[in-house]
Order: structure tokens, then sequence, then C-alpha cells
């Protein structure tokens, strides 16, 4: 058996295998469940139940796909110009941070000025978190898979510091938590009395406009010819080293618009477990949508709903909800498989 | 050489062999036998289907129809190690040796199993030997790669394909790396190998070589054999035409008229990181309507001129002066805006990006121009637009401006790569090896290009291996050695024996 190129992969080709992927992951899961000693096909049914069975529970997926999507985006972005951002967790909450010392502070700004204000600011700092290492990077040469994700415990020890110091709500009771947002500094619903708010908006326009910045811009296309071909972008003289400090801009940016979107938009408050991994789930949901913008989107919604309805199906079925993560990881591997097999035709003998 | 060979025994046989890709015929129903003790030619442009050929032989691709016999017997397909037990040995054209290791353990790894290597060295080095000394291949079993020559390495991979009984050679392209004196002696060699026995397989696009060693030669053209005939009947010309299906006519350069010096180098001297040769205090002009065909072997400070010249290095020392301006700012923008046209040597991984579009990749030193990008954003259609007309001007075959480059034929990668370069009408002009591994036709054409942009007045550094491509085209040829520049030598004062020597590094004694 044998590799051969596929020259002009087919459009059934490109969806097929990943979609095989998904329903690989899927038959796993199922034995897994067996093994556990539930039905099948029960325990998935209620995952789906759970994830989009009421309208309660879609909306619910998509609060849960609203951080995903900008962390997928974060990652996703820095990832096409070979920039191995593994540091979103940080960036997240970095903007959750900055959202939390402005929200609470009366900014006496009429309308959706403070939020912007907010939002801007946010991007600000998380875009300077990946800064720093971008400039090791590209001076000394240090790795910034190591930096980016050392970053991420510094960034949680330091809001701990923080919650437990100067930040601490003095009506808490006690609990390592902010103070509550101010009204102006949170995000609305976008239907009353629905429970999703601006933030999944937010989401839906960062992935389009990330999408028009790397197809349509001269920095997404220089973004693309770094992470292509370092050699001949030198040759023809991209600005290398600009560039990635603009993809880092833009990644650290998105990944904080995560933690905004959590304060503003859901929690109110910021606490020490407001993402669960957020950022490194985002490397997942951006791998999945094979780095597409708007496959991030969909990549999130899909990793967001198997964690909700994990959580609602263990409820119920009594299968633990590691089924979900077990569910995710097999996913990616079988998607590691499908993009060779998109690319690579098998052939016997 | 005996031209009776069809008596003998017929030592491999393709029958009907076809290969497709997708829509594009690759090998169509093709008919080889090769004779003990008989060299082979293999010619075609580059596409022709040759590599696909090889491939098919050695079980790297699998036929879609026809079968191969080696010594009478039929080999399975798709097997990659069927050939190499039956008795087949490929010289690649890329050497695949390993730098960290001596020749004798290159030879040996691979034949044995890996803990067995230090066992049965003795006599493995003495079979070496005996091997070296009947095939005229004189090299130190006991020298690491990494220290070899070129003409040394080619050597041990000869001598490779020898230790495991390969009674079928076949060599791709071995000449292109190699000096006047060490193609002689290679050829040396493939004379005792057919004293011998040995029947070779010679894939080349130089026909005066082909001319020399091959008894018979095949050509292929759009993966058809077009023609079979012995070496004796036929002329390089009709060969020439045969591969390309038409009358080719080369080009010869009429007498130059030397202008203004437009890029000169006064004592520069150069130390590129890593192991590479550097630049030893040179002197150089570019003068414009002028090819300066600078001769010498891969490896002695060539790389590190051109980064000079395509703006990614600086000179440590000395004087470098544009036109007038004495060591301006120096960037490859400053290079482009400096209107300097560049053909760099790796046309795959530093003149293209494999995975973009031919509209990507012909834009990509001038992107940011107005008539391409506006405020930031593409214009995707005007860039189209320009990727049509160098399609169609520079006559790069491919589906559209939408394939991928790496889709491509190396020749139609350069042919982009020179509009990308020509369509700024440059005044001064690098050509890195731009027609190495190309076939005739593209050579021609990649030629012909050259001189009309010398003819308006451009000029034009030429960097080469192949010398018969330096005597050719240059107005004046230097020759480059361990980082040093020969004097210049006008048209026809020297001899290819003679710029032989000077590659080789003689007569730089007073200069060094």
């Amino acid at each position: 058996m044998r590799l051969e190129p596929v020259a002009n992969p087919s459009f059934a080709r490109t969806l097929g295998f990943p979609a095989m992927a998904l329903g690989l992951s899927v038959i796993v899961a199922s034995f897994l469940a067996l093994l556990a000693g539930a039905n099948p096909f029960a325990t998935l049914g209620l995952i789906l139940k759970g994830a989009v069975g009421s309208q309660f529970a879609a909306l619910e997926t998509l609060n849960r796909a609203t951080p995903l999507i900008f962390t997928g985006l974060a990652v996703a972005v820095a990832f096409r110009a070979k920039l191995w951002n593994i540091g979103a967790e940080a960036q997240l909450y970095m903007g959750a941070l900055i959202t939390v010392i402005l929200g609470t502070s009366a900014l006496g700004l009429p309308g959706p000025q403070p939020l912007i204000l907010i939002a801007f600011t946010a991007m600000l700092g998380g875009a300077l978190m990946l800064l720093g290492p971008v400039i090791l990077k590209t001076r000394f040469g240090v790795d910034e898979v190591v930096t980016t994700l050392l970053l991420n415990f510094i960034m949680l020890l330091f809001v701990s510091l923080l919650l437990e110091g100067p930040l601490k709500d003095p009506m808490g009771m006690g609990w390592p938590k902010s103070p509550r947002l101010e009204s102006e500094a949170r995000l609305p619903r976008i239907v009353e009395g629905l429970r999703l708010h601006w933030g999944f908006a937010l989401g839906l326009i960062c992935a389009v406009a990330v999408w028009m910045i790397e197809t349509r811009t001269t920095l997404g296309y220089e973004i693309r010819a770094v992470g292509q071909n370092l050699k001949a972008a030198r040759f023809v003289g991209i600005p290398v080293n600009l560039v990635l400090f603009k993809t880092a801009l833009l990644s650290g940016g998105l990944a904080a618009l995560a933690g905004f979107s959590e304060v503003a938009g859901l929690k109110g408050s910021l606490t020490l477990d407001l993402s669960p991994g957020f950022g490194y789930t985002g490397i997942v949901v951006a791998m999945l949508a094979l780095l597409h913008p708007l496959g991030v989107v969909v990549s999130a919604v899909f990793v967001a709903g198997v964690f909700v309805g994990a959580d609602s199906m263990s409820r119920t079925a009594g299968v633990p909800t590691y089924i979900a993560d077990i569910l995710l990881a097999t996913a990616l591997l079988f998607m590691v498989l499908a993009i060779l097999l998109t690319r690579f035709r098998i052939v016997r003998g | 050489m005996t031209t009776a060979t069809e008596a003998r025994e017929v030592v491999l046989r393709l029958n009907g062999i076809t290969k497709r890709f997708g829509k594009q015929t690759a090998n169509d129903s093709i008919n080889l036998t090769l004779h003990r003790g008989e060299v082979v030619a293999l010619l075609g442009e580059n596409g022709a289907g040759k590599t696909t050929l090889m491939n098919i032989l050695f079980g790297h691709y699998t036929a879609d129809a026809g079968t191969v016999e080696v010594f009478g017997h039929t080999l399975p397909t798709g097997t990659t190690g069927a050939a190499l037990k039956a008795g087949l040995g490929m010289v690649h054209q890329h050497f695949t040796l390993a730098n960290n290791l001596t020749v004798l353990d290159n030879i040996l790894l691979g034949t044995s199993p890996i803990w067995s290597l230090g066992r049965g060295r003795k006599s493995a080095r003495a079979r070496v030997k005996t091997l070296a000394e009947d095939f005229g291949l004189a090299v130190d079993p006991d020298a690491k790669i990494a220290v070899l020559s070129v003409g040394e390495r080619q050597r041990v991979e000869i001598l490779k394909a020898l230790y495991r009984d390969a009674r079928i050679l076949i060599l791709d392209e071995p000449t292109a790396v190699l000096t006047p004196q060490e193609t002689d002696a290679l050829f040396k060699t493939l004379r005792k190998a057919v004293e011998r026995g040995l029947s070779i397989i010679f894939i080349s696009h130089k026909l005066q070589e082909v001319m020399t060693i091959s008894n018979r030669v095949i050509v292929l053209r759009h993966g058809k054999l077009v023609g079979q005939t012995p070496t004796a009947k036929t002329t390089p010309s009709a060969l020439a035409e045969l591969m390309v299906g038409a009358k080719i006519s080369k080009p010869v350069p009429s007498e130059s008229k030397q202008g203004a010096t437009l890029f000169s180098l006064r004592g520069v001297s150069a130390h590129p990181p890593g192991h590479r040769t550097g630049l030893r205090n040179i002197d150089l002009d570019l003068h414009a309507g002028q090819i300066l065909g600078l001769a010498g072997v891969s490896g002695n400070g060539q790389g590190a001129l051109a980064e000079l010249l395509s703006g990614e290095a600086k000179p440590e020392s000395g004087e470098m002066r544009l036109g007038n301006e004495k060591d301006p700012p120096w960037s490859p923008r400053a290079a482009l805006a400096a209107e300097i046209g560049r053909i760099p040597e790796d046309r795959n991984s530093v003149g293209s990006i494999a995975n973009f579009t031919l509209t990507e990749n012909v834009i990509l030193e001038t992107y940011k121009n107005p008539s391409l990008s506006r405020a930031g954003w593409m214009r995707w259609s005007a860039a189209e637009t320009f990727a049509r007309k160098v399609i169609a001007q520079y006559d790069v075959r491919c589906p559209g401006p939408e394939t991928r480059i790496r889709l491509l034929s190396g020749g139609n990668i350069q042919k982009l790569i020179l509009g990308r370069a020509f369509e700024t009408s440059p005044r001064i002009i690098l050509a890195n090896q731009p027609v190495r591994g190309l076939d005739i036709g593209a050579v021609t054409y990649v030629h012909e290009r050259l001189i009309a942009a010398r003819d308006k007045g451009a000029a034009i550094l030429l960097i080469s291996e192949d010398l018969d491509e330096i005597l050719s085209l240059s107005d004046v040829i230097r020759v480059m050695s361990e980082g040093r520049l020969s004097p210049e030598f006008p048209r026809g004062s020297k001899t290819a024996a003679e710029l032989g020597r000077w590659m080789a590094g003689e007569g730089f004694g007073h200069a060094a």
C-alpha cells in the first residue's frame, strides 16, 4: 500500500473524509458508552438532545461556542503564518481582566461607547501579550511554543493574585471573585428573553473579517506566504518580522475578545474558573476547521455541542462526561488522517 | 564501441508501459529494450515522461498497463525492492548520501542489516577498493562524504550501485554538476563498465554528451516514444528536432555594445553564515547591454555573490555601487526598486511557493504596486489578468492561473519566474542557474529571452555550472573559485578546457 498525491482534490473528497472522521469518532465513543454499561444509541441520542434538543439546549451550545470561536480564530490566524500561539488562554484572561477593570469603573460614556472602548482595550491587551513572545522569536530565535505556553501559567497566577487582592469583591463573602460589571459594560442579549448575547454575533463578524483579511488583503497574502515558504517570502522582500508582529496583534486581540465576551456577555464578573481551557480547546477547534476562519465557527459549535450535550447526558444516563473529551480527541486524530486522505489516495500494490 | 547490439542478450525490456495522471498521459504504451553492454540515451523535454518511466521501472509508481522484464523475468508491479534485487541501480541527479558518514558506510548502508554493519568491514573495504580500481572510481573509502567534491560524490553513488551487483545502471542527468574534466572521467568509467558487460541508460539534455557516450538514442515527447536510432546515424540537431517536435535554432547573440556601468563591486568580501564559501576581495562591473558569464563549480562563492545582487545580503567590507550611488540602503525590496530582475538558483524553494496558485506566485515581487493592491486590499482580478498575460507571453503550459504551481514542471515554473522578473523591464538581471534541469526547448527559450533583454540594454550576470551555456551566451566570462574571481575573458578568448583549469583553482596564485 502506498500513497499517491491527488492533483486536485474534489469537493466530495475534501468534505467526505472529514465527515467520515467525525463518524468514526462517534463509533469509538459508542463503544466506550457500551463499556460504561449504557446503551450507546441512547447515550448518543441524549448527547444530541442535550446539545440541540430544545431551544434552551441549542442556545446553551451557542453560548459555549462563543469563546471557542474567538480562541479558534486566534489560533487559526496565527497558525496560518506558522506562528505557534499556544497562549490563547493567557490572552483570554488578559481580555477578561481589562474588561473587569474598565467595566467596574464608571466610565460615564453614553450608549454603546463604553463597550466599544472596553473591547478595543481588551484586544490591545491580548495583542501585547503575544507581542513579547514574537519579539523574542524574531530577535533571539526563542521558541514561541515555550514562551506562549508558559505565559498561560504566569497569567493565571497573576489573575489569582489580583482576585485575592486589589480586585477582590468586598461584597463577595470572601470568595476570590471580582465585583460585578456596571450595567453599561454588559453585552446585551441579541433577542430579549433568549439566553444568547451579542458576543456570539461579534464572533461571527470576526470570523467573516478574518476570512476577508486572509483572502482579500495584502496582509493576508503576506501571512500565507510567510507560513507557506519563509525562504521565498524573504527572497521577494516581504517584511517577515513585521508580518509576524501584525499576525501576533491580530491573534492576541481575537483571543482577548473571548475573555471580554465571557465576562461582559455571560458571567458579569471575573473568577479563576472563567475558562475551562478555552484557549487550548481553541487549538482543537482551529485544527478541526483546517484553519479556515468560517470553518472555525462550525467546528466551535460542534465542539461546544459535544461538551454541552455530554454534560446533560451524564446527568440522566450516568455515563461520565469524559466521553466528551474522548469524542473530541478521537475526532481530532481521525481528522488528521482525513486531511491526509483528502490530499493522497491509497494505492494497492 | 560496437554497434552490433541487436544480436546481444536483452537485459531490460519495457512492454507497452502506460501511465495516466488524471486526464494526462505521462507514458503512452512505451516499448524499450536494452541490450547487454549497451548505452542507451533517453532524451526528452521536461514532462516528456522520462522520470515517470524510471519511477515505474523502480516500482515507485504502478503502471496502468504494461510490464517490466529484467533478464527475462517480469517484475511484480509496484514493489520498490524488486528492481534493485533484479540488478538495476540508479544514480540520481540529487545524491542520496549521508554527509556525516564515510564513503564505506554509505556504500554499506542498506546492503546488510544495521546491526551487522561492524562485521565484515574488512572484506567490504577490499571489495570497494577492487571495484574502484576496476572502474576507475578513485575515492578514499574512509573519507567523510561532507569533504568530497561533487564529482567524488557521484563516484560514490556509482560505487554504491556496483557494490550491490547492479548489472544495469541508470544515470539521471549525471553531468549536470560536473566540470568538463570530471565529465571525461565519468565517461571513462562508463566505458569500462560497458566493457564488463554492464548496460546503461543515460538520461541527459546535453546532446553533445549523448552523441559521445551512447550507442542508441531513444526520444520521448509528450509521453510517447517518438524516435529511436543508433547514435552513429543521427546528428544533434536532428535529435533536438525530435525532442521538441519542431526545428530548433540555437540562439546566437550578436556582438554586444557595452554600455554604462550599472553595478559594481570594489574589494568586496563577505562571509555568509554556515559553512558556505564567501567572497574574497572581489572587483566586479556589470555593464548595460552585456552578459557577464560567471563560470565555476557550484559552491565556490557564487551564492554569496548572487545574494549581494539580489539584495539578500550586504557586503561586509569594500564598496558597492549602484549606478552613481555608493553603498545604497540594501534589501530585496531595494533591489527590486533599483530595477534588478532576479532569477534565483532554487526555483522550487526560493523562487516560488509550492502551494500558491500561479496568480499568487506571479505577483510575489510586485503585489504592493498600485495596479495590484490599493490601501491594503488585493486586486485579485487585476492580478489574474497579469498572470494570464505572463502565461500567454512566456508560454507557461498550465491548466490555468488558478493552478497550484507545485503541479507544474520545472521548465514551466522557470518560465513563470522569468515572466515575473522580466515584466518589470529590469535594467540589471541576475540569472542564477537559469536553465538547470530544463529541457532543450525551455533552455532555448530562456536563452533567447536573456539575449533579447541584453539587446534592450540590460546588464546581465549569468551564473552557471554549464560551460557550454557560459561560452555560448556570455560577452565576457569570469571564473569563480574559492571565493575569488578570475580576470575578465572576452568572448572566444578561452576554450572550455582552459576555463576548466581556472575552475579547478589554477591561475589564481597571484590574486590570492
